[in-house]
């Protein structure tokens, strides 16, 4: 098998620079977990299918086992981590908690960011745009349907806190 | 499964990307989005020597009004087709396809002339290349050129892309505010490829049909355009019987094969339910 330098790249996740020593075939996705120790972030299918090991990059939903580390220098990834704030469950965290839309969790990772970013950008979806954004996240414990509830849940809780903070 | 060793490329310009290209030979390949390569990169189905990363050229990524036609640059995501009020108002048929490609975040990062590049006989950006006579434009070291979409596609996966040349944007006919479309496409699970998928634009005259244009994936190695199977049924008034007439001769004229879990048969009744609803929904939008 042909031999590839390492590269010593710069990734910048959760606002910290990480300096790695990586081949260009990483995965983002292991990269996050072996070399940043970001485990939060999950790898299922490692194509693109589950969308458990999403991630975001520069603010946008990402699969991470379908990019490269090395892609990433130059842009912002933010993983599940960064969602909580100092022990405090981001609304979406807390719907997803109160209405048991998860069982396992393996996919939960992937499902929050997708909607962070999601929600953000479209913050009273209808629940049928919620699903068609949903299908991209497998989940085998749930069913899905308590998902769907904790997301309209958090947009409620999300547009009340703007509101909030706009009054 | 993880990829075998690559060497990384990272032009910042296309001329720089070209020369890349041509002094990798054909076992360099360029990547925009990744979401087809990456797949094929991690199961070892696509074993480069090197990826030329095309991601840092943003110049390529745009939606521009052409007049006649729309012009979107190669590295446009799908998520920015699927959302550009341009494409919405100029080429809705376009748009509306773009929201059916994969999932939330598969279209964020995946890009057009990716998918065109990519060929994959299912996939909806060449259907709709084909149905309307999009060209694409491709650029090599020192030139470019501008290849109808009816000679682009060659086979399942297979185009007339160069191994040292990369989609530059494509240019798609605009569909006129008294023309309706449609864009079809039945799937087993939300966000899968399509087994068969139809995109329609029709205009009337007189509550008569006098143009149509329609294509269909799914039923062949290249997305087909069925327009000289619907030639014989022009100049008839627009109602749901000539649509169901339409659909008929569509699912008498193609010929797909079976393969491994769906028959021909049942890709001949979708392609008839299908063109069937794309066109009566196409009509009501064209009767406005």
């Amino acid at each position: 098998m042909r031999h590839v330098e390492k590269r010593l790249i710069t990734l910048t996740v959760n606002g910290e620079n990480h300096e790695l020593r990586v081949e260009p075939r990483k995965l983002l996705a292991d990269a996050l977990r072996e070399d940043c120790r970001l485990t939060g972030t999950h790898v299922g299918c490692e194509h693109g299918v589950c969308g458990a090991c999403t991630v975001l990059v520069d603010g946008k939903p990402v699969r991470s086992c379908l990019t490269y580390a090395i892609q990433m220098e130059g842009h912002e990834v933010a993983t599940i981590e960064s969602v909580a704030s100092n022990g405090v469950l981001s609304p979406l965290q807390q719907a997803l908690h109160e209405v048991h839309g998860l069982q396992c969790g393996f996919c939960t990772p992937g499902i929050v960011m997708t909607f962070e970013a999601f929600l953000k950008s479209n913050p009273a979806p209808s629940e049928e745009e919620i699903r068609d954004v949903l299908s991209g996240n497998l989940c085998r414990c749930t069913g899905y349907q308590n998902i769907v509830k904790a997301i309209q849940m958090a947009a409620v809780q999300m547009r009340r806190n703007a509101d909030h903070v706009a009054a | 499964m993880k990829p075998a060793a690559f060497d990384y490329l990272r032009p910042s310009s296309l001329e720089e990307a070209l020369q890349q290209l041509a002094a990798g030979g054909d076992r360099a390949k360029v990547i925009a989005g990744g979401q087809s390569l990456g797949p094929m990169l991690n199961m070892r189905l696509a074993m480069p020597s090197a990826l030329i990363d095309l991601n840092d050229l943003t110049e390529l990524a745009y939606v521009r009004d052409g007049g006649a036609f729309l012009s979107i640059g190669a590295l446009t995501r799908h998520e920015q087709i699927a959302g550009s009020a341009l494409v919405q108002a100029r080429c809705p048929l376009l748009g509306q396809a773009a929201k059916t490609i994969g999932h939330y975040a598969i279209r964020q990062r995946g890009t057009l002339g990716g998918s065109l590049a990519h060929a994959d006989p299912a996939a909806q950006f060449p259907l709709i290349a084909m149905t309307l006579g999009a060209e694409i434009e491709i650029a090599r070291q020192g030139g470019s050129r501008r290849v109808p979409a009816s000679a682009f596609f060659q086979s399942a996966m297979a185009t007339a892309l160069a191994p040292d040349e990369i989609i530059r944007c494509v240019h798609f006919p605009t569909i006129s505010v008294n023309e309706g479309m449609s864009f079809q496409l039945f799937n087993r699970r939300h966000g899968d490829y399509a087994i068969v998928a139809v995109a329609a634009t029709v205009a009337l005259q007189d509550e008569r049909v006098v143009h149509v244009r329609l294509g269909l994936s799914g039923v062949s190695a290249i997305p087909q355009s069925c327009d000289a199977m619907v030639r014989p049924l022009l100049g008839q008034l627009a109602s749901a019987v000539w649509a169901a007439d339409v659909a008929r001769a569509v699912r008498a004229a193609v010929t797909p094969e079976d393969d491994a879990g769906i028959t021909a048969v049942y890709r001949k009744e979708l392609t008839e339910k299908l063109v069937q609803q794309a066109l009566e929904r196409a009509l009501t939008r064209a009767k406005g």
